[in-house]
């Protein structure tokens, strides 16, 4: 199934990519080759087979809860993005409205 | 010294016939890694790697120092350091210096390893030339103009140019063994579950597997040994007990049976690949193998599986890279545009088109057709596997259908390039390991040999590798002999 260039834009905003009107082009016809290959699984019948999330024999892997020092606040900030920190916090835009 | 010994287990006996010492091998490492001509290195970590060498002579000098001790390695740079800068090979990483270290980086420093530095990759380790990377593609020793494999392109050609004596790279779908094949090196990927992922930037956690380059399988198996292990940090290690891989190395593969899936010797396989593999085959049973044809007839719809399976969970194990915690922002007028931003300018074209492939594949409407049904036929594909491995002891086909192409020959058609790991990507699916070694020349340019066994069989795949390599000189053929 061939993708279309919506499909793209919409998927890309999904994944909150921007993409150049450049990028959409090609990938729109890069991505619908590459369907159009993985497609051909529909051949395979799987009507009775369970899905495969992991290959290892292991189930609900738990541990011990016990506390331990985790990073300190300015380990954690170090790596702030260039005006990404103020003080003991990351800063970022605000994403609710005054009412 | 300006050269390196030719293998972990010589520079060993040298350190402890005190006829060298760490110092004296890291700073050959340095020096050949500084004098580096293929783009192989994206930070040398000189004062670090001094640092270590010291402690590492002192250590020895002692007297009870593990095998790694003082032994210089290069470190993929998808593989978090502490206090050096970690970038995958990504515009979105840059600068990025990780406050702790990976399990894999902990095992080594306790060993007494010596870290040299970070090397190049394709950018997240998505790619199978390393020409997806950021910051420029690593070109093949054995010939400038071709890509050296990928992802961890880097990380082969540091070992191959004999730069260092071993590497750690990651395996998703054949990122170790592809390289390895392509850059004439041994390059192993461990059954799922063995080795920690703990501090290695995520790509697809039900795919990836850390694992070494060497010039030998029993180097391998040494690094091996150091990596293998149950983590707490990482749920998917295998609570198994310490094992000795190198137990069954001189045993030979006298009445082994090996796999030869005839699926695997496909259309498109250069002339030149398969004769060398025929001619590996051949050494083995002349050695006194039994050679057994298996069937893994959904060889062709791993391709299919792996690039929904793995898109889908990179899109998903990506998303965290967002401009607010590390590394790139690119700032719009709000949240969410920042966020749009960020990721349009920081990731590069093979990571947006995975993102978009994996988040299509994940998405309302498509997730039964594409993401189930992959997990579907992988669960067909594993039992293909264990009903092959009822035939036989261990499974040889090529690594990689071609030898180096040139840089820029695949770049603008993925499924082109995503062949390349059509041989080596089932066993991520089936969680297996394999290991590629070198298996002589097709006009010049190295082959690889992959043997693949049962999970957690590690032990009798380094055998049957081990025969190989006793009986053939391959894995001492060296770029530089044939270039000057």
């Amino acid at each position: 199934m061939p993708i279309d260039r919506q499909t793209v834009v919409h998927v890309a905003d999904l994944a909150r990519i921007a993409l150049t009107d450049e990028e959409v082009e090609r990938f729109t016809g890069q991505l619908s080759v590459v369907l159009d290959a993985v497609a051909r699984l529909g051949e395979v019948d799987t009507s009775t087979i369970a899905p495969t999330a992991s290959v290892l024999p292991l189930q609900d892997v738990q541990r011990e809860d016990e506390p331990r020092p985790g990073l300190t606040t300015d380990q954690a900030l170090a790596n702030a993005p260039r005006g990404g920190r103020d003080g003991e916090f990351f800063r970022v835009q605000e994403v609710l409205e005054e009412r | 010294m300006t050269a390196l010994p030719p293998s972990i287990v010589d520079a060993a006996k040298l350190l402890r016939a005190r006829k060298t010492s760490s110092l004296e091998l890291t700073e050959a490492a340095l020096s050949r890694a500084h004098a580096d001509r293929f783009n192989t290195w994206l930070l040398l970590a000189d004062d670090h790697a001094r640092a270590q060498a010291k402690v590492a002579d002192e250590r020895l000098n002692r007297g009870d120092a593990p095998l790694l001790c003082g032994i210089p390695w290069a470190c993929k740079d998808i593989i978090g350091t502490k206090g050096i800068e970690t970038t995958a090979a990504s515009r979105i990483l840059k600068g990025y210096v990780p406050p702790y270290s990976a399990t894999v980086v902990e095992r080594l420093d306790a060993e007494g390893a010596v870290m040299v530095g970070k090397t190049n990759l394709d950018e997240f380790a998505m790619g199978s030339s390393n020409e997806n990377s950021a910051f420029g593609p690593v070109k093949n020793p054995w010939c400038v103009e071709r890509v050296p494999g990928g992802s961890s392109g880097g990380s082969a050609v540091a070992v191959a140019a004999d730069e260092v004596l071993f590497a750690l790279g990651t395996d998703t779908g054949g990122s170790i063994r592809q390289p390895a094949a392509l850059s004439g090196v041994a390059g192993m990927k461990p059954t799922y579950g063995r080795v920690s992922r703990y501090g290695v930037v995520a790509f697809a956690s039900s795919l990836d597997q850390v694992g070494p380059f060497t010039h030998t399988v029993e180097d391998a198996a040494i690094v091996c040994e150091a990596l293998f292990g149950k983590d707490p940090h990482d749920a998917t290690t295998m609570p198994l007990a310490r094992e000795d891989l190198r137990r069954d190395l001189a045993k030979g593969v006298k009445g082994l049976r090996i796999g030869v899936p005839k699926e695997f010797f496909i259309e498109g396989m250069e002339p030149g690949v398969e004769k060398a593999v025929r001619d590996a085959l051949r050494e083995l049973e002349r050695q006194g193998a039994n050679i057994v044809e298996v069937s893994l007839s959904l060889t062709d719809h791993g391709l299919a599986v792996y690039y929904i399976i793995q898109p889908a969970e990179a899109s998903s194990n990506l998303a965290r890279y967002d401009g607010v915690r590390y590394g790139l922002r690119a700032e719009g007028p709000d949240l969410l545009e920042t966020y749009r931003r960020t990721r349009g300018q920081g990731f590069g074209a093979e990571v947006k088109r995975r993102m978009i492939l994996g988040t299509y594949a994940l998405s309302a409407g498509y997730y039964d057709a594409y993401y189930v049904k992959a997990q579907k036929v992988r669960t067909l594909i594993k039992a293909e596997f264990d009903a092959a491995f009822a035939k036989c002891d261990a499974i040889v086909t090529p690594t990689s259908p071609t030898v180096a192409f040139k840089i820029g020959q695949k770049v603008n058609d993925p499924l082109a390039m995503y062949l390349n790991d059509v041989f080596t990507l089932p066993g991520n699916i089936a969680g297996l390991p394999g290991i590629s070694i070198p298996c002589g020349l097709s006009d010049g340019l190295p082959v690889g040999l992959q043997i693949m066994a049962n999970s957690f069989a590690e032990a009798t795949m380094f055998r049957v590798a081990a025969a190989y390599e006793r009986a053939t000189p391959h894995h001492q053929a060296r770029p530089e002999r044939k270039a000057a």
